[in-house]
């Protein structure tokens, strides 16, 4: 591996631009989209609704295709990344399959990936561990509440080894106390596998705790208005979010997404 | 212990209505016979009681209502003729006797099932044609929904003359006309129900780089059961109606369609009725049947609770 490789993003936008055509009229969903995310980040995005956070997340998972501009994932296009199995995508909702348990909604990637049974078995175990869930692989989904099937939707996008984690507002429907639970295991977990995440939120305390980098974005037509780096270190307890550094990246965001607002109204 | 007695009071006022009911289809009928017995009728022409109202009639010879419930051929038999003669014709003639329900019923259910059995297969390959070709999807669906606007009583003689034709007899048309009927409702159901998985789902697969027939094992077709099974019950009642019409036209001696049929050549409307209901008995087993496997399958899969 050469240096050149190590400092070439895990992710890279150029220009990139989306319309959709729509029964009422074209929907520019993303102007000029121009981002670099390297390997190891976590990177926020936030922005008020219909700003194409979405949209975004899905172009780096080939599941909407760009209508202008350059998308790279690991060097490749998405749809090559995609093919490679390079990322794992969570969805707003936890999606599990009503008719197989926790532990063989996990094994679903696996089995279509032709893990063998006994690999399968051992990742299920290790990842059930990893989202606090050891014990429940067993029980159908409709046995658990909504955070533990949120995380073991979780646990079923990081049982393969994808070095890429999306994740469209994982704790949006939760409640706050859970959701501060489910962020600081989300920062260990993503301390302990180095994966690079890309992670959508409307919460501005979520994005700057959880944050190497947050994107704000804009709506009409959605674009990128501020790229924040943070300046917080890579160990964050829960109450780091009482510090002046904390509070401050939370002043600019919130000073972004004012900015964003105030073009339209 | 609530359902129990609204069910029986249901059934309870059918039999009641039944019962009524028998008073004014079988009273001129009844007056007839009374009347060569040497009964006193009123009024005593056949001529006059011709154009007389059956209830008006029945008032003015209650004597008469009685037997209105015991005629040998009425017009409408009593419940408790159809019950006994469905005891008789059941339980107690041997299974291999012509006269035999039992017999009879087996030749229809043999006929159904087979029939059941081809359409619910046929259903089922159709059904995962139209969702994964757009051109069977424009091609076929029109077609599957023609069929069914045909008449049944219309097409069954010429499918069972035309399978003669080519030395085809047997339970063999019996069976066709009857997943002629039950091809559609598994069709329609198993459409649905493939396509029952919302874009989430297979976008998720789409991340795992699933292929077409993983996409299907794994997601659709489990999907699809509890669609599946509701569309079962619908198909092996249209078998069973299959299987019983495609025994009008050949005359044929054997099952509950050739039970109707001679019942209705000799006047035999307590043989119609008991057959009638044996049909309806069947139905009801078969559906309760598929309900259970339904109940149990859905269970292992976690899918009912
Ligand atoms: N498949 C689609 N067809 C047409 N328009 C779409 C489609 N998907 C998204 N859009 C439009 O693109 C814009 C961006 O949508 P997107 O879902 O990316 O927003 P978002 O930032 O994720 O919003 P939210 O916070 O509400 O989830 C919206 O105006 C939306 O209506
Ligand atoms: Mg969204």
């Amino acid at each position: 591996m050469t240096s050149e490789s190590d400092t070439q993003p895990v992710i890279e936008a150029k220009n990139l631009d989306l319309t959709f055509q729509t029964n009422d009229g074209p929907v520019h969903a993303l102007k000029d989209v121009n981002l670099a995310i390297d390997k190891g980040e976590f990177v926020s995005f936030i922005g008020p609704s219909g700003c194409g956070k979405t949209t975004f997340l899905r172009c780096v998972a080939a599941l909407e295709t760009p209508t202008g501009g350059t998308l790279s994932v690991n060097g490749m296009t998405p749809d090559e990344a995609r093919r490679n199995r390079a990322y794992g995508y969570v969805f707003q909702a936890a999606g599990l399959y009503p008719w197989r348990t926790i532990a063989k909604n996990i094994k679903l990637p696996l089995e279509i990936m032709g893990y063998s049974a006994q690999e399968q078995e051992e990742r299920a175990r290790n990842v059930l561990e990893l989202v606090d869930l050891a014990g429940f692989g067993e029980k159908f989904p409709w046995q658990l509440s909504g955070g533990m099937q949120q995380r073991a939707s979780i646990a079923r996008a990081l049982a393969f080894d994808a070095d890429i984690l999306l994740m469209d507002e994982p704790f949006g429907a939760l409640d706050e106390i859970v959701r501060d639970h489910l962020n600081e295991q989300l920062l260990a977990l993503w301390a302990r596998t180095g994966k690079t995440i890309g992670f959508v939120t409307h919460s501005i305390p979520e994005a700057v705790y959880l944050s190497t980098k947050i994107v704000v974005m804009s709506p009409r037509p959605g674009r990128i208005t501020d790229v924040i780096d943070s300046p917080l270190p890579k160990e964050r307890p829960l109450d780091i979010r009482d510090t002046p550094e904390f509070i401050e990246v939370a002043h600019r965001v919130r000073e972004g997404l004012r900015a964003g607002h105030g073009d339209d109204v | 212990m609530k359902q129990l007695v609204a069910v029986l009071t249901v059934l309870l006022a059918i039999v009641v209505i039944w019962y009524a009911a028998c008073i004014p289809m079988n009273i001129k009928g009844v007056l007839t016979e009374q009347e060569r017995a040497g009964a006193e009728v009123v009024p005593p022409s056949a001529k006059d009681r011709r154009d007389m109202g059956e209830i008006g009639l029945a008032l003015r010879n209650s004597f008469a209502i009685p037997a209105t419930w015991a005629q040998d051929r009425p017009r409408l038999p009593a419940p408790h003729q159809v019950a006994i003669e469905l005891w008789e014709t059941t339980v107690q003639k041997k299974i291999t006797s012509k006269r035999s329900l039992v017999y009879h019923g087996w030749v229809t259910l043999s006929a159904t099932i087979l029939g059941f059995a081809i359409g619910t297969g046929l259903g089922i390959l159709l059904a995962v044609g139209i969702v994964h070709s757009r051109v069977m999807d424009l091609s076929v669906m029109p077609w599957a929904i023609v069929s069914q606007t045909i008449p049944i009583i219309a097409l069954a003689p010429m499918i069972i003359v035309v399978l003669y034709s080519i030395g085809i007899q047997g339970i063999i048309p019996k069976a066709v006309i009857s997943a002629y009927l039950s091809f559609f409702p598994v069709v329609v159901g198993m459409v649905k129900g493939l396509r029952s998985p919302d874009a989430m789902q297979l976008d998720l697969l789409r991340t795992y780089n699933a292929s077409n027939s993983q996409v299907f094992w794994k997601l659709r077709l489990p999907a699809s059961m509890p669609y599946l099974f509701a569309s079962l019950k619908i198909g092996i009642a249209a078998s069973l109606v299959g299987a019983i019409v495609g025994e009008l036209p050949t005359g044929a001696v054997a099952g509950l369609g050739a039970r109707l049929l001679a019942g209705s050549y000799y006047g035999q409307t307590v043989q119609i009725w008991s057959a009638l209901f044996a049909a309806a008995i069947l139905a009801a087993c078969l559906v309760g049947l598929l309900g259970l496997v339904e109940r149990a399958v859905l269970k292992r899969m976690g899918m009912a609770q």
